[in-house]
């Protein structure tokens, strides 16, 4: 009763009218002027509109919701000194609930100094290095992620706005052609799930559209908090495509997108999603 | 490791409250490999007790199907005024402590 | 799927669910009774009454590392009528007992909220040891679809 062919059944029997359809309209998308949007500005619904009631009231619970454990630590880490000079965050930052609100709103961004784009990691590393003169966080390091928690809430509620002009524009056209690019065994693209099968199950879980205004998110799967880089990587490993190292261009590229393609979402980190 | 305790901020005394704690722990339960096919070894929160005011009022045993990241409430009587004393010891041995003042009232 | 909307369909705000039988049937059954011997070390043969405990756990876990649980015993909570412990059993992890959690007369009201790790579909079972020597359970049937502990995942 429960074979393998009859879990197969239900996927097959929408992939295939699903994946002409997706076709069609990514097709269709891929045609029309860069800034026009797949998904319109009124219609944007974030992920936590397509989890359980179980998962959304964890999320809601500022008490119980185990990422604040990690915004707890980032706290705590945003205190502490490093480097040869001892500064801490607080040293230049005072209190990040005045300093950092809305911060996190306007990453990825362009780095005048560099001329390259950094997320908010990208900024704690080079706040790490050049300006605390410490060694820089490991990459998913549990600092980074936690500093990185606790600077993302402080921007909690604020909506997203990113520019994607000047020098960002190159990076924004190749993070929405990685976006509409078919990968992996599967070959899918981003859009084929998240935009022409968002709200529709696949296997026990809704399809979102796919939006970063929650990270970094504490994922039931992951029994850990984690980064939307982390989470691109389960998404790549999902259509059985080559995982990119961390830090790798074409995730920033597509940070940016996925950021401007969410424009005026609240942020709510820290998320938690199943 | 970080830890949250939530008490109410006030309470009266002979009341039932609510008392919740969350603590940051991988919870690692011994059955899951590394990336190259070694077993991890078992590591969780094996027992945990809450003292107010020295007198135990709550005491759990805790194993593998306890979640990652574990969060217990439970809920006790007020009396006086007081510290609420948690503490707690992994597999591993290490041991945690965290601990919060109750204010009662009447 | 096809399961999925027969479950929700009959369940309603019922906190216990009796799963239809093609599903049960599937489940190895390990369920806590007396002559189980987790059960056994705990009760040492004493007769197991059902009522009292109510263990509320959701229809279908998002994941099963991490499924909310909820068990409430319905005692006074006196000095001379109080929950000794509650004894979570589970009837499919590889780690049969779940947890015990220690009361007395000071804790006023007999209930605990924590979050649990499923290794599939199963049956909950939580056991009640009471002031008075007896023994009470209840039970809660949850559908798992990604399981702790066995699905590797990420």
């Amino acid at each position: 009763m429960w074979s393998a062919e009859r879990r197969l059944r239900p996927l097959r029997s929408w992939l295939v009218p699903a994946a002409c359809c997706a076709l069609l309209q990514v097709t269709g998308i891929a045609g029309v002027a860069s800034q026009e949007r797949a998904i319109a500005l009124e219609k944007l619904q974030s992920g936590r509109v397509f989890q359980s009631e179980e998962v959304r009231a964890l999320q809601a619970d500022d008490f119980a919701n185990p990422g604040m454990l990690w915004v707890e630590k980032g706290e705590k880490l945003w205190n502490e000194t490093a480097g040869a000079d001892k500064r801490s965050c607080a040293t230049c930052h005072a209190d990040a609930s005045v300093s950092m609100k809305g911060a996190a709103t306007r990453y990825p961004q362009m780095d005048g100094a560099s001329g390259r784009l950094l997320n908010l990691e990208g900024r704690m590393q080079q706040c790490r290095v050049e300006r605390q003169k410490a060694p820089p966080f490991r990459y998913g390091a549990d600092e980074l992620l936690s500093v990185s928690a606790y600077v993302s809430h402080q921007s909690r509620g604020q909506p997203v706005k990113v520019d994607i002009e000047g020098g960002a524009k190159k990076h924004f056209d190749a993070g929405r052609a990685f976006y509409y690019e078919r990968r992996g065994q599967m070959n899918l693209s981003c859009a084929h799930c998240h935009e022409a099968n968002q709200g529709r199950t696949l296997f026990a879980e809704k399809i979102s559209q796919g939006h970063s205004v929650a990270y970094p998110i504490y994922r039931l799967e992951w029994q850990s908090a984690g980064s939307l880089q982390r989470r691109m990587r389960s998404c790549l490993s999902g259509v059985r495509a080559e995982l990119l190292p961390y830090g790798a261009q074409q995730y920033l590229d597509l940070e940016l997108f996925l950021a401007w393609r969410a424009q005026g979402l609240p942020f709510e980190a820290p998320g938690v999603r199943r | 490791m970080t830890a949250r305790i939530q008490l109410p901020a006030q309470s009266r005394r002979g009341e039932v409250i609510e008392v919740r704690i969350l603590i940051q722990h991988d919870m690692e339960t011994g059955f899951r490999f590394d990336d190259v096919g070694k077993p991890i070894p078992r590591n969780v929160i094996n027992a945990l007790s809450c003292h107010y005011n020295g007198v135990e009022v709550f005491r759990a045993d805790m194993s593998s199907g306890i979640a990652a990241n574990p969060y217990l409430q439970f809920y006790t009587v007020a009396e006086a005024s007081g510290d609420f004393v948690f503490t707690w010891v992994d597999d591993e041995g290490r041991q945690d402590t965290e601990r919060q003042r109750l204010n009662v009232v009447g | 799927m096809k399961r999925r909307r027969f479950v929700a369909g009959v369940a309603g705000a019922a906190a216990t669910l009796a799963l239809p039988g093609v599903v049960r049937a599937q489940v190895p059954l390990a369920p806590a009774s007396t002559l189980d011997p987790l059960i056994w070390v705990v009760t040492r043969g004493e007769l197991i009454r059902r009522g009292r405990v109510t263990l509320e756990m959701p229809q279908l876990a998002d994941n099963g590392n991490s499924v909310a649980m909820r068990v409430l015993v319905d005692s006074p909570m006196t000095a001379a009528e109080y929950v000794r412990a509650i004894h979570l059993f589970s009837d499919r992890n590889p780690q049969r007992n779940m947890a015990v959690f220690y009361l007395g007369p000071r804790a006023g009201r007999a209930e605990i909220v924590s979050r649990v790790r499923l290794a599939g579909s199963q049956r909950v079972t939580a056991l009640a040891e009471m002031s008075d020597g007896t023994f009470w359970s209840g039970f809660n049937d949850v559908i798992v679809t990604l399981s702790a502990c066995i699905d590797s995942l990420d």
